[in-house]
């Protein structure tokens, strides 16, 4: 049985190691990768490199539009695993390899799965391979370590 | 460009590799507003981020950043300035990517971006970051040109000089091959909002084979028959293999057949079909012909050869319908 919280008005899913099996796949998530989502994200990271919000500086760049700052990948990324996890897991690493870039209008589609389940100085460590596939192939793939849990 | 060229720049990279250079100190300490804003930006409704009620239960008894946010604390923002405290580079600490660009290596790209995170950062704590070069490979040749892979180690601390987190950042700078300059790309049309989707290749279609994929069009897997001997065939051709007769029509098939072979496709991984890898069968039909096709309804690691399987016309976008196959129940087989 999984455990949850309530805060506010939303329930959360709370994961715990036990609950997690290797082979599991996380549900995908589609990002609707807009210019709102490329600017916003390269603000909050307070990255103003021009490609991230410019489109006339990208296209300078020979780039057809703005395209998503690393920063964002990463966020992304841990977003979707704490979304699967629950708020009680805590990200411990987060490893990327990029790919193809995000344009406004390409749906990102992350998956995931559950590569290896490990318990080391107290901690009970969940492996999850990750991939966000655009309509040009893959903008991200990598490994996110997560501690649950017990 | 040559080898001695090569030697010089080598050495001046080597010298390079080792050398800390920082601290580089953040504007505002990790605060509620700009964590506010990372969440918002990335959609992310994680209550240890933003909700303090709920935050006062955990570990920390507060709200926490974001760990993926750790290198947003020390970047120089629009002032494209560090904050005051920071050390920086000085004359004698070249930087690689520099002396790249100066031996015209001038064209960049992220490769990987690798963070570790040694504790979760809470409002308050004041984050400074220390950058060198861990290691820069021997010269390579890529798809974009011939380059070096630069590899960054940037460590982060806080106000007590503790580390929090570690980033591996690694580059490619390459030389671009010599061609025209590229025309500005064609603005991507002002009115195209629709989501892009990759589309699944097109079969090559001749006159031989028009009629088979016509037929699944219609919803309808054909196989080809030679009207003489009544032999059936696949994948269709002119003439039949056992009495070489020119005449042919075709029957529609049942749809039912087993996995007589397959593969999972790891490479390339392409971007219009979901599965990956993505598994693919030669399917014995029960009528004796076999095909090459997707299999859907299925994980790839569950894949055997003999598995019972069901056609299933699917339309995959406005021009193309294929045949997949998805494995029958233990109830379906009967």
């Amino acid at each position: 049985m999984t455990s949850s919280v309530t805060s506010a008005s939303t329930e959360y899913q709370n994961l715990t190691f036990s609950q997690v099996e290797v082979g599991q796949k996380l549900p995908v998530l589609d990002i609707d990768v807009s210019t709102e989502l490329v600017v916003a994200g390269a603000m909050a990271s307070r990255d103003y490199q021009d490609v991230h919000h410019n489109k006339a500086g990208a296209q300078a760049l020979g780039q057809p539009d703005i395209f998503m700052n690393i920063l964002t990948t990463n966020g992304l990324v841990g977003r979707y695993v704490t979304d699967w996890t629950g708020p009680k897991a805590v990200l411990k690493k987060v490893n990327i390899k990029l790919g193809t870039p995000n344009y406004p209008g390409e749906v990102m589609k992350l998956s995931g799965k559950v590569a290896e389940k490990t318990e080391k100085d107290g901690q009970s460590l969940v492996e999850i391979v990750i991939a966000g596939k655009n309509s040009m192939g893959n903008h991200v793939t990598g490994t996110v370590l997560v501690a649950l849990p017990q | 460009m040559s080898d001695q060229n090569n030697k010089e720049l080598e050495a001046l990279m080597a010298e390079t590799v080792g050398i800390k250079v920082g601290p580089h100190r953040s504007w505002d300490a990790v605060n509620q507003p700009m964590i506010r804003h990372w969440a918002e930006a990335m959609g992310d409704k994680n209550p240890r981020y933003t909700d303090p009620e709920f935050a006062s239960s955990t570990e920390e008894g507060s709200i926490i950043a974001p760990p993926t946010m750790l290198q947003a604390w020390t970047m120089r923002g629009a002032s494209w300035k560090h904050a005051p405290g920071t050390q920086e580079r000085t004359a004698d600490q070249p930087y690689v990517l520099d002396i790249l660009d100066e031996h015209g290596y001038i064209g960049v790209v992220a490769v990987n971006c690798d963070q570790e995170y040694f504790r979760n950062l809470v409002p308050g704590d004041d984050i400074s970051h220390y950058m060198e070069i861990e290691s820069i490979s021997e010269q390579k040749q890529t798809g974009l040109g011939v380059g070096y892979f630069v590899t960054e180690l940037w460590i982060f601390v806080d106000q007590n000089e503790e580390k929090v987190g570690e980033m591996r950042f690694r580059l490619l700078k390459f030389l671009p091959p010599k061609r025209a300059p590229k025309a500005a790309a064609k603005p991507a049309a002002e009115a195209d909002s629709k989501p892009k989707k990759a589309l699944r290749p097109r079969p090559g279609m001749n006159k031989d084979t028009r009629f088979f994929w016509q037929g699944l069009k219609e919803g309808k897997l054909l196989i080809q028959r030679c009207t003489s001997c009544k032999t059936l065939r696949h994948p269709p051709s002119p003439m039949c293999p056992s009495c070489r007769s020119l005449e042919r029509d075709a029957v529609e098939a049942s749809g039912k057949g087993v996995i007589h072979s397959y593969v999972n496709v790891h490479h390339p991984d392409l971007p219009a079909f979901d599965a990956s890898p993505n598994p693919v069968a030669l399917v014995e039909l029960e009528e004796g012909t076999r095909l090459v096709a997707g299999l859907i309804g299925i994980e790839p690691e569950d894949v055997r050869i003999g598995l019972p399987v069901q056609a299933e016309i699917t339309q995959c976008d406005d021009e193309l319908a294929l045949a997949l196959f998805r494995p029958l129940s233990e109830k379906e087989q009967g």
